[in-house]
């Protein structure tokens, strides 16, 4: 058992890859085999990342090193300079908090595709795009080294991008994959081309050398925009949002959850780099303003291009883009005032960081329960449908619970980070508190609507609409107690996971280089 | 052969070159190769860092002693760089294979059932 917990780190992202490539070749001993062997991959990471949390947090959020290879890192060469070798993974509490949000979606998700894909083929193709993506996921978040980061950040773009454009037989697919596809590489390309600057500048590729001997000057300036500019695109940051809507409406339902989760695995990457990577040798004034600027354009523009869709999947992914910005806003504030350190910076932070768990949840629910609907229905026109709460009981609740939890009303989890989030960031300008808290009025608005349209009403003859089977109601359900646990319990869960995540970017960089480095 | 800055500067305009081709071009073939422009820059520029003037191979097996080696980081790098993008190079194109079969265009001004 020590062991297991011992090698947690890198058993995470090599079950979810091994299992990838197995996928297909298990799938050919039939669905059910090929079913319980995702299901036993899908628990087994999720069970090992619940391991490594309980393993960080015990220990207060403390960063830990993991090296691939078993022997020391830190041998010194001939010349006698010392400089960390080999692949190293290293874990603190942020890393622990995303990748427990990253274990809750993926599971759920392919909870709900064994029903989602009963009577369709491809299923083997979908499950392995679906774990590489997984592995993918974890790799970013938990790697050490900024080139291993790169090469994690294409599995994922490569392995999304698969997901989406899978289903050939669907023009609309493909133009969604190609878009995404060419926005997913140019970012890609932005990273890579910083680290390349980086590594000119310093010699190093490990985020805790680099971050040791960065020193704010020009070369490290460019690499901080071509590093925000790459990473932002990737989260689907407005004014680089476009391809999201795309993404995550064309994918399979399930998928779209599992896309923003790695948006969000994108997000982390850009706050380790802003925070442990630059932190204050940078003005983090700026940069913290920079966020901001993102994080109000993308709450604004996410609500109001949801306020103009009838397709019941692009409406939640617009509602998807603009929770972007809630995180953005929240750690932003923290940012542009970590050099006096107010508590409300720490309140911000906190807020932004509990919201992407509370988004992975009610996000995750609303596609799971689009993917029923339209499955139901056979459509996605919100115009074409209606009356589905007279059959579809379950589902329409789920519905209401997911939507708002997203828009923030109490007592739901949305509320309780959107709450942290409006208090702190109304105590740096009233503005932002005030645009925000608009924002979340529209999305309610959005929602009823949606609501309204779909599951109200009288039930047009044509439409079909049973409830959803068991295989995905269950999923669901678990996504609703989350949704409904952070809502009423959010003390305990702030102070037990989402304190030593924030504090593990807010005071943690120095505990990261030296958990390398030493001293 | 000391190439200066000339090998910086010829990566930095197929960068440019690359990202004027996806801002300004319509035929989605044009867009792959813009990509492709850019991804060219990038690798050459990891080269370039490694680079020594006079250096030999980084292979300590047989090297002739005291001679200066290239850096063995930046081409693992690129070569890393180069197999994901044959991957989303290949990934482009066969989207742009079926958006043809489905649309019978690759105009991207004519392709457009997902706006707004």
């Amino acid at each position: 058992m020590s062991a297991l917990s011992v090698h947690a780190p890198v058993l995470l992202i090599a079950i979810p890859l091994l299992g990838a490539f197995a996928v297909p070749l298990i799938g050919k001993l039939g669905r059910g085999v090929r079913d319980a062997f995702v299901g036993l991959i899908a628990a087994f990471t999720a069970a090992l990342a619940g391991l490594l949390a309980a393993n960080v947090f015990g220990n207060g959020g403390a960063a830990s090193v993991y090296v691939l290879g078993g022997k020391p890192f830190d041998i010194p060469l001939p010349s006698g300079m010392t400089a960390p070798i080999r692949i190293l993974l290293e874990v603190d509490g942020m890393s622990a908090f995303m990748a427990l949000i990253t274990a809750l979606v993926t599971l759920t998700a392919i909870a709900f595709s064994f029903s989602y894909w009963r009577e369709r083929s491809g299923g083997s193709m979908y499950h392995s795009l679906l774990l590489l993506l997984t592995a993918g996921i974890f790799g970013m978040e938990l790697t050490g080294d900024m080139f291993n980061f790169f090469v994690f950040l294409e599995v994922t773009s490569i392995a999304a991008c698969g997901l989406i454009g899978f289903r050939v037989w669907l023009g609309r697919t493909q133009e969604a994959a190609f878009k995404v596809m060419t926005l997913y590489t140019l970012s890609g390309l932005f990273v890579l081309l910083a680290i390349g600057l980086l590594y000119g500048e310093h010699g190093g590729l490990n985020i805790a050398y680099l971050a040791h001997s960065l020193s704010g000057g020009i070369v490290d300036k460019i690499a901080l925009g071509l590093l925000l500019t790459g990473l932002a695109m990737k989260a689907g940051a407005v004014p680089m949002h476009m391809w999201a809507p795309d993404a995550y409406g064309e994918a399979p339902a399930p998928t779209s959850a599992v896309l923003v989760a790695n948006s969000q695995a994108s997000l982390y990457g850009l706050f380790r780099v802003l925070f442990t990577l630059f932190g204050i040798t940078v003005s983090t004034a700026t940069t913290g303003w920079i966020l901001i600027v993102f994080a109000l354009l993308t709450i604004f523009v996410g609500v109001t291009m949801a306020l103009v869709q009838s397709d019941i999947k692009r409406l939640i992914a617009y509602g998807a883009v603009s929770q972007i910005g809630y995180m953005l806003l929240g750690v932003g504030v923290g940012l542009a005032t970590i050099v006096t350190k107010p508590t409300y910076g720490f309140v911000a932070m906190q807020g932004g960081i509990f919201h992407m768990v509370n988004d992975a949840a009610c996000i995750g629910l609303l596609f799971l329960v689009a993917g029923a609907v339209t499955r139901a229905a056979g459509t996605r026109d919100l115009n074409k449908m209606g009356g589905l709460a007279h059959t579809m009981k379950y589902t329409s609740v789920f519905f209401i619970i997911g939507a708002f939890a997203l828009a923030g009303v109490p007592p739901f989890n949305g509320f309780a980070s959107k709450f942290l989030i409006y208090e702190a960031s109304f105590k740096l300008s009233p503005f932002l508190a005030i645009i925000a808290i608009l924002s979340s009025i529209l999305l309610l608005a959005v929602f009823v609507k949606a609501f309204q349209g779909a599951f109200l009403g009288p039930k047009p003859a044509s439409l079909g609409g049973g409830e959803a089977p068991l295989g995905m109601l269950i999923p669901m359900a678990v996504l609703a107690l989350v949704v409904i646990a952070f809502g009423l319990f959010p003390g305990f869960f702030v102070e037990r996971i989402v304190t030593p995540a924030a504090r593990a970017l807010w005071f943690g960089r120095d505990a990261y280089i030296s958990a390398i480095l030493g001293g | 052969m000391n190439l200066g800055n000339l090998p910086f500067i010829v990566s930095a305009l197929l960068v440019v070159l690359g990202i004027y081709t996806l801002l300004f071009k319509r035929n989605l073939i044009k867009l792959v190769i813009g990509i492709s422009l850019i991804e060219t820059g990038v690798n050459l520029f990891l080269v370039m860092l490694g680079y020594r003037s006079k250096g030999i191979a980084p292979i300590y097996t047989f090297a002739p002693a005291g001679e200066r080696m290239v850096l063995p980081t930046p081409q693992a790098l690129t070569l890393t760089s180069i197999v994901i993008g044959l991957a989303t190079t290949a990934l482009l194109l066969s989207f742009a294979v079926f958006i043809w079969r489905h649309y019978g265009t690759l105009d991207v001004h004519r392709i457009k059932e997902l706006k707004g």
